[in-house]
Order: C-alpha cells, then structure tokens, then sequence
C-alpha cells in the first residue's frame, strides 16, 4: 500500500502553479480588500439582474433596502430604551436593543440569520479545514445531510429503547451526528489516502448516496417514516424528535423558531478551529500537508494519516452543523428537505470567501446567512421586487461571488506587480 | 482487426457472463422458479471472479465477482416474488427502451465532460451547463415556435457558459472546481430567475414545439427478434439517435484526427504541446465550450425530448451522474456512454421497482454513485485521469 502513495503526489512542476500553491498565495494574502472587492462586485453585477427587472434605479436600490432591512441587520441600528430579561432570573435590565422579536420585525428577522448562521459557519468550517489539507470538500453537503439523519434516528429511537435525561439526549444526539458526518468525509479521506482517488469526486458521490438513502428512510414507506397525523403533513417525513431532544432557545419564542444555544457550539467550533488549526501539531501536519504534501513527506509527516484526519475533522464540523439543525430548530426530516437542502454547497462559498480562516469564516456566513434570510420570499416586500424572483437572485449572488473569489488570485498578482514596481521606482 | 480475449480473461469474462446469467434464469422469460440455479450460476461466477483475481486478471476478474455477487441476490430474489410482480417489473422491451431514455441526456452531458477533462478542464459544471440548455430550449422553442431553433438557442446558451467556464478556467487560471461549482450555482440561479420571470407559476406552455420521435414499424417485419426490436427501436426521440452517432464520431474525432490528438495532448502534457506549436488555450478554449453546448443539448433534450416542459432544477444532479460515468467509463467516448446505459438501467429499473415498491425504488437511486464509488476506489481496475486536469496552464 506505502509504495503506491508514494506515487501519488503529482509531480514537482515548478513552471505550474499548483492548486495548492495559489491557496497558500490567498492564505497568506489574507486581508479584507479582495473578498470586499469580491462581494461589491458580485452585488453590483446582480443589481444589473435586478435593475432589468424592476426597470429603474430606484427599485434597485429599494430591492437592495428590502433585502438588508428583510436580514435583520438593521436591527443593530435601531437603538432605544429597552430591556432584557436576565437569564434564568425574572428580574429585566436596560438594554439598547429591542429584543422581543413580536414588537421588532427586525428581531424576528435576526433571529433567523442567526438561526442559519449556525449551520453555515459549520459547514463553512468543514470545506475550510479540508482545505487547509489541501483537499477540496464538495461532501459538506452529505456529511451535513449525515449528522441530520443519523441526529434525526437517535431522538426518535433511542427513546424508545433507554429512558436518558434530556441533556444526556442531547449529547448522544449530537455526538452520533458529528459521529456520521466524520465517517462519511472519513471515506472520502481514506480513499484519498490509499488510493489517491480525488476527494472531489469521492465527496460529490457520498453527497449523492447519503440523500438517497435519507430518502429512502423517511420517504414513503420507508423504514422510518411516520404515519402520524399532523407532524408529517402531506410530504412524508421522519417522526418529530422526543420533546427533551428540543435545545434551549436563549432569544425568541418557540413557536417562531427561536435562537437555539447551538449558536454556542458553533462560537466554540470557530475558536477550536482555530486553536487546533494553528496551535496543535495535528493543525501544523495538516497545513504542511495541504502547503505542500511532498515536502511534508520528507520531513516525516504521514500525508495519508492528514488526508484521512483532515477529512473527517470536517466531516466532524458538517454533522455538528446537522445535528444542531436538527435539534436546534428541524425537529424533524422530510423527503423535501433532504433533497433541497444547499447547506452544504453554502458552506464552500463561506469557506472560499472567508479565506479558510475563522473569522472570516464567521463574516461570510453571516454575509450569506442574512442574504439567504433577506430574500426569503416572506421577508421581502413584493412592492420592489418579485419575492418568488428573490431567492433565486440571492443564488446567483452566491454564483458570482463564488466565481469571482475563484478568480481574485488576479486581483492578488495584479496587486503585488503593482507593489513590486512601485518599489523598484521607489529605489529608482 | 482486434483479436478475441484469450486466456485468463477470457475466463474472467465467462465469469461475468455467468454472473449475469444468474439473474437471467430467474426472470422473464426463462423464470425458473428454484432458488437453487441462481446460488449456482452466481458461486460459479463468484469462483471463476476470485480465480481470475488471484491470478492478476484483477479488472474482469472484478467485474466477475461483482456480477456474481448480484446475479445471485437479483436472481435468489426474482425466485422469491410472485410472478405477476416479475411480469410487471421486468418488461425488457420497455426497460431497454426505456433505458435509452434516461441515458441519453447523461450521454449528451458525459460525451461533453469527455471533450474538456481531455483538454485538461476538470468540469464539475455540466449540472449548470445542462440546465441553461433545458431552460433555453423550451425558451428558444417557445419564442420561435420551432424545435429546431429551441436546440440551437439551448446550445448557444451552454456553449456561452462554457465559454465563461473557459474564461475563468484558462485564462484566468481560477480553480476549475471553483469555477465549476459556481457555474452551477450561476445557471441554477439564472434559469430559475428567467423561469419564474417568463413564466411564473403557471408553468412553460403546453403547446411547445418538441423534438420529434423517429418511428421505425419496418423492425416489427423482422422474423423472431422483430417485436424485441420494435419495443426498444420502435419509437425513439430523435435525441437518442443522435446520442448514439455522437458517441462514435466522439471516438472518431478524439482518437483518429489531428484535432482530437491536439486535445488529448494538451490535456497530458500542455508543455510539450505548446512546444510543437499547439495553440494550448485556443484548444482548451474550444473543448470546454464544445462541452458546454454538447452538455446543453443533454439538457434541451430532457427538457424538449423526454417531459415536454422545464421546471426549476429540472436537471436534479444528472449532471453529476454525467461526470461519474464519464470517471467510470476511465475517460473513453465507449466507456462513458457504457456507463451512461449502465446507469440509464439502473434508473428505467427504479422507475418500474415504484410499481413493486417506492421505498426500495428509492433506494435504488444511490445505485449509480455506490457503483462510481466503488470503480474510483480502484477496486474494480482503476480510473487514470488526464495528466494534466485541474491545473492551469502559464505560458512562458
């Protein structure tokens, strides 16, 4: 098996830049200007989209008002006299925002970004750090759709089988999903490690595989579907997880599908991203291997070990991210859901625009959280713009920023010529 | 003249035959209803497998044993069911023909793929290709009135996305995958955008102009075999035809003329190609564009050929199947449009399992992913890919 990874790697070209090579030129670029240029050009060009729709201008700009107040973004700028309750007390305080998302639509709003936010960092996180190996993970998807499944079987079964305290529910919950999206991405690393089979086809299939047999769980007579009245509606779906399954919502009301504290799993995940990435010599392997796999290989480092590590770290990342859906918000899984969900795909324009670093991965999936929420058709007003045309607008902006970031290595060796000349006329 | 397998793999391909023959004995019209011949016929293939495997004959020797292993659970099942269930699923007429159908836009797509990975593009975008081509079809035919033209347009339409992939991919030297995966994001975007501005919710019209069927009744003429024939042959888009005379002057063109030698090198080594004069982004250039359109027509037909309508994401991932049995097929015109029939069956099946049961039909789905799974693992012979894919080429 040894012999033939040692004949893996592609061979040492000097004259080709290397997939590689060019992230690492994007890693080390880091700073704010090229995904800002990124993201004002992507609106732009879709302003055009929706200038030729509305016809004026003036629209546009009222679309683009509609779409930001619709995020709840806005709703950092309404401040005022206001009060919170104060956790697990009754007592309320002073507080500069109106929190009670029935009096501020703008709460409401926020609520679901952040609601979103959640899963998108996460799966942000997975193609981030499979990145960082070098590997490029299309699977989120899958292993996102993994944590929800297996998430979804834990809380409805397990139950039935042991009586667990709720907050031991919940862990198995969530540990089961991680537990499938690992082993799901874990494949793909494996066979990426062994055989050298491309991650990218490898994951694109598991993305496939693991929504046709979600499908055929909780689609019609499927193992798992229910038949219980008033939770399945019309679309056949899986059964409603166990009340004490249910996570605390710490802002909103449950009927409106509050923020759930999985938002606290995701702040961890971003700083254990972090901490594991550039603190640990797990994260120093991985990015030696993702800088370069040969040279890693000579200073000792398993390569094929870091694929596999690589890939089911992030794999880890998607099924929390799934898991929490599921228990945070979902509560449940239909035939609809697994098959139009794009989490997953989400999650590579936030990893590819947040540059695979935490904080930005948290600034793009918040971009791409609040313009997911802002063009749901119920947020947006149909006096500006068409809401059915909406979501759709916000995946070709998705599109576009995706493609443009594809690109901005451009932009980054334009800059750099630039500096390089203006530096040799400096010493002129 | 290519001469006859002979030895070990002719063997391992008896194995396979054997394998097959296993479900074979079960079903219609044969149907023998013991359990006990397709236990037989499918260890004997699974032995003939391991035998050929042991002795280095891994690629047959694989099939075989892959063939034995679901010859025996297909026919050890077949025996299982009742016969009314057998007759209902198992219509070869109308599976082959039917086959036929779902393989076709994957064929279109794939044979598309072939033209770019071999110029060294890797094409994840095909999935947003096909769509622009099913959208633009309906939207050409609609417009114009003619079928014709509804094609033309649909292959404009994907010939212009390729050309951005293109754009990005050569001469920007974006990541292919990036771009590919934003090609997809951009054509679902697009057509949704255009599909519900047009025609909001009320649907494409129902009056459009649709590629025509070929009909052939002379086959029904034929002695024996005729009414076989004339099940599968009988009645075909136009579409299908045109698939099958694409897969051999894609051979044709690819591995017996200049142009397609300019391809495949540039795909290889782009270097050497750029150092006897050939042009490595003008080729690149045009094979991803050709894919595009080829793609597109894959999606005109789905969309003007086989439901006569366009809904949003109409496509639903075939695109990807495309790429799959393009890996499958390890590259070759032949070997992808195998594959593409291979996973048109596995569709016509599920689709006539639903009569047998919905869930199991369902499930069948996953088929075509596990089997591209399996085949890019490298245990049943292995896909090499195009030297040089994915990497962009920097002119000195």
């Amino acid at each position: 098996m040894s012999e033939r990874v040692h004949q893996l790697p592609e061979e040492p070209n000097p004259e080709i830049e290397s997939v590689v090579e060019r992230y690492w030129l994007l890693q080390k670029a880091g700073g704010l200007v090229a995904p800002l240029l990124t993201v004002v050009l992507a609106f732009f060009i879709s302003g055009i989209v929706v200038l030729v729709t509305t016809g004026s201008v003036g629209d546009t700009l009222q679309t683009y008002k509609a779409i930001f107040e619709g995020t709840g973004l806005s709703w950092f700028f309404d401040i005022g006299n206001y009060n919170v309750g104060l956790p697990f007390t009754d007592a309320k305080v002073w507080f500069p925002w109106n929190t009670n998302e029935f009096e501020s639509i703008a709460a409401a709003n926020l609520q679901q970004t952040l609601i979103l936010w959640v899963a998108l960092v996460l799966t942000g996180l997975a193609v981030a750090f499979a990145f960082r190996c070098g590997l490029f993970n299309i699977g989120a998807q899958g292993q996102y759709l993994a944590g929800s499944i297996v998430a979804v079987l834990i809380a409805t079964e397990l139950p039935k089988v042991v009586d667990l305290p709720g907050w031991l529910l919940i862990i198995a919950t969530v540990l089961g999903g991680m537990l499938a999206g690992a082993a799901i991405a874990g494949i793909a690393g494996l066979l990426k490690g062994t055989v050298g089979a491309h991650e990218v086809i490898t994951t694109i299939m598991l993305n496939w595989i693991v929504l046709w047999v979600g499908s055929y769980f909780f689609g019609i007579g499927g193992p798992f579907q229910t038949d219980e009245a008033g939770t399945a509606g019309t679309v056949p779906s899986s059964a409603d997880i166990v009340e004490k399954a249910k996570l605390f919502l710490f802002w909103g009301d449950p009927l409106l599908q509050g923020v759930h504290i999985g938002l606290f799993a995701a702040l961890g995940a971003l700083v254990v991203y972090s901490l594991t990435l550039n603190r640990t010599t797990l994260g120093y392997e991985v990015r030696a291997v993702g800088h370069n796999p040969e040279a890693a290989r000579y200073g000792g480092i398993s390569v094929a070990r870091n694929y596999f590590l690589a890939m089911a770290i992030a794999g880890l990342f998607a099924g929390l991210a799934g898991a929490l859906d599921i228990v945070g918000w979902e509560f449940r899984l239909d035939t609809t859901q697994i098959q139009g969900s794009t989490v997953g795909f989400i999650g590579i324009a936030v990893a590819l625009l947040g540059r695979n670093t935490a904080v930005g991965v948290a600034l793009a999936a918040l971009l791409f959280a609040a313009l997911q929420t802002g063009t749901a058709s119920r947020n947006l007003d149909p006096e500006f713009f068409p809401p059915d045309l909406a979501s759709s607008l916000a995946i070709i902006i998705q599109g576009l920023i995706v493609l443009f970031v594809g690109a901005d290595i451009i932009v980054l060796l334009a800059l750099r010529r630039l500096k390089r000349k203006r530096g040799a006329r400096l010493t002129a | 003249m290519r001469r006859l397998p002979r030895g070990r793999r002719a063997v391992a391909w008896i194995g396979v035959i054997v394998g097959v023959s296993a479900a074979l004995v079960a079903l219609p019209p044969i149907q023998v209803r013991s359990p006990v011949a397709p236990v037989i016929f499918g260890l004997f293939a699974l032995t003939i497998g391991i035998g050929s495997w042991i002795r280095g004959e891994r690629r047959i020797g694989g099939y075989a044993i892959a063939t034995g292993v679901l010859g025996l659970i297909i026919g050890y099942l077949a025996t299982r069911s009742s016969v009314e269930h057998l007759e209902a699923v198992v219509v070869w007429g109308a599976l082959f023909a039917a086959t036929l159908r779902y393989a076709t836009p994957l064929v279109f797509a794939s044979i598309g793929g072939l033209f770019s990975e071999r110029s060294g593009v890797v094409n994840i975008g095909l999935e947003g290709m096909m769509l622009m081509g099913a959208f633009f079809a309906v939207w050409g035919a609609d417009v114009t009135g003619q079928w014709t033209l509804g094609l033309a347009i649909g292959m404009v339409a994907g010939g212009l996305t390729g050309l951005l992939h293109a754009f990005f991919a050569v001469s920007l030297r974006a990541d292919q995958i990036v771009g590919g995966t934003a090609i997809n994001f951009l054509a679902l975007g697009l057509t949704t955008y255009l599909f519900f501005k047009i025609y909001g919710s009320e649907g494409t019209p129902t009056n459009l102009s649709t590629i025509p069927d070929v009909r052939l009744g002379f086959l029904d003429d034929i002695p024996v075999i005729g009414d076989f024939l004339h099940d599968i042959f009988g009645q075909l888009d136009l579409m299908i035809w045109i698939a099958i005379v694409l897969v051999v002057a894609t051979w044709v063109v690819v591995f017996k003329t200049p142009i397609g030698l300019r391809i495949r090198s540039v795909g290889e080594h782009p270097r050497a190609a750029d150092t006897v004069g050939i042009n490595v982004y003008a080729v690149r250039y045009g094979a991803v564009t050709v894919s595009g359109m080829l793609a597109a027509l894959g999606g005109a037909y789905l969309s003007l050929g086989f439901v006569n309508s366009f809904d949003d994401n109409m496509t639903a991932g075939r695109g990807f199947i495309a790429l799959a049995a393009l890996i499958f097929g390890n590259w070759r015109p032949f070997g992808a449009a195998i594959a593409c029939l291979l996973f048109g069956f596995s569709s016509a099946l599920s689709d006539f399992l639903q009569e047998y049961s919905t869930s199991v039909s369902t499930l069948f789905e996953a088929l075509p992913y596990v089997l591209t799974l399996v085949a890019v693992a490298g245990v049943i012979g292995k896909s090499i890919p195009p030297a040089a894919i994915g990497r962009p080429y920097v002119k000195q």
